[in-house]
């Protein structure tokens, strides 16, 4: 039960934290905002079971995105214009399609086996192998890490690949960055003095 | 317990992972600011994470970390595998995300996407003109 009760807490912070995400204009709040919500569900993951998860989102999620959002703020506009004309409409078609999104979604939602039954075939497919088997045939205590480094390497190959592939993306996105943003600053600043 | 209760106790987190999820894809389409529509898409990302360690909860289970205790119920491990390389492929993704709007902002001078588009329209028209009457001159 007190699963149930941490869980309804964490998930009305998370609604509330969104909340505040679509409210707020300062881009640093929006930004510090999700990395708040990084961190609560990285504490959910740890109620769900999931501590591996939890942590690499509390690092990963938490830390390196909020922190790579920042560095690219320190080039941003550190404001969202509010006053623009025209956006009533694209915020009702939002509305229409999310909300008919969302209710498809839900009438799938309730027609799927309730939240830990462990008779659910996703629990008694492939799982039970992997935890009664691997303990004895790799002495990896964590099952999670035997998964992912051994029975699934290929996929956590193709993992750092794509990693390495957005790296290179972002490495030639930015070449010469530095520069071009300096001088183009030093240009508005000149404009600005005059 | 039976009727809109026992949905509601059985599949507690998925309808409020739904909520999360259209909150982010509201956030994706309504919001004009770039940086903005990228925390919304992590958003969304981080609801899709929430919704398949819920599938892989089990009750009365525990973390799927192997114990000398036989009569363990364990969670089921594969879910956390996906979303642990889920996970690093998101923060990549936002990584190149963030640099695209980088480049738009030295490009545009703005990150409201209204109004690059503007300029682009406003843009693409006078160098159309522009070609076509050069390539008249050339004739």
């Amino acid at each position: 039960m007190a699963v149930f009760w941490t869980n309804i807490l964490l998930l009305v912070l998370l609604v509330f934290i969104l909340g505040l995400v679509i409210k707020t204009r300062r881009l640093f709040a929006v930004v510090i905002l999700a990395g708040g919500y990084s961190l609560v569900s990285a504490a959910m993951f740890v109620n769900l079971d999931a501590v591996d998860v939890a942590f690499t989102e509390a690092a990963v999620g938490a830390g390196i995105s909020t922190v790579l959002f920042l560095a690219a703020m320190a080039y941003l506009p550190a404001q969202e214009k509010t006053t623009r004309p025209g956006s009533a409409f694209t915020t009702i078609a939002a509305l229409v399609i999310c909300v008919g999104a969302g209710l498809l979604l839900v009438m799938a939602a309730i027609e799927l086996p309730a939240i830990g039954d462990p008779n659910a075939p996703a629990q008694i497919h492939v799982a039970p192998r992997y935890l009664e088997e691997s303990g004895s045939f790799l002495h990896i205590p964590n099952v999670v890490t035997t998964v992912l480094a051994s029975y699934r390497g290929f996929d956590t190959f193709g993992e750092t690949v794509v990693v390495f592939t957005a790296g290179l993306g972002v490495l030639v996105l930015l070449s010469g960055f530095t520069r071009t943003a300096r001088s183009t600053k030093r240009d508005s600043e000149g404009e600005d003095g005059q | 317990m039976t009727g809109p209760l026992a949905i509601l106790a059985d599949s507690w987190n998925y309808l409020v992972v739904i909520c999360l999820m259209m909150g982010g894809l509201f956030i994706v389409i309504s919001q004009q600011n770039l940086v903005k529509k990228l925390v919304g898409l992590a958003i969304f990302q981080t609801s899709v994470f929430l919704f398949y360690i819920s599938v892989g909860k089990v009750a009365g289970g525990t973390a799927p970390i192997l114990m000398k205790a036989t009569d363990v119920a364990y969670s089921n491990p594969l879910p956390h595998v996906l979303i642990l390389t889920a996970i690093v492929v998101g923060v990549a993704t936002t990584a190149l995300g963030l640099a695209l709007v980088l480049r738009i902002n030295a490009a545009f001078g703005s990150i409201e996407d209204d109004e690059i588009l503007a300029m682009k329209a406003a843009a693409s028209v006078p160098r159309a003109r522009r070609d076509a009457s050069s390539s008249e001159g050339a004739q």
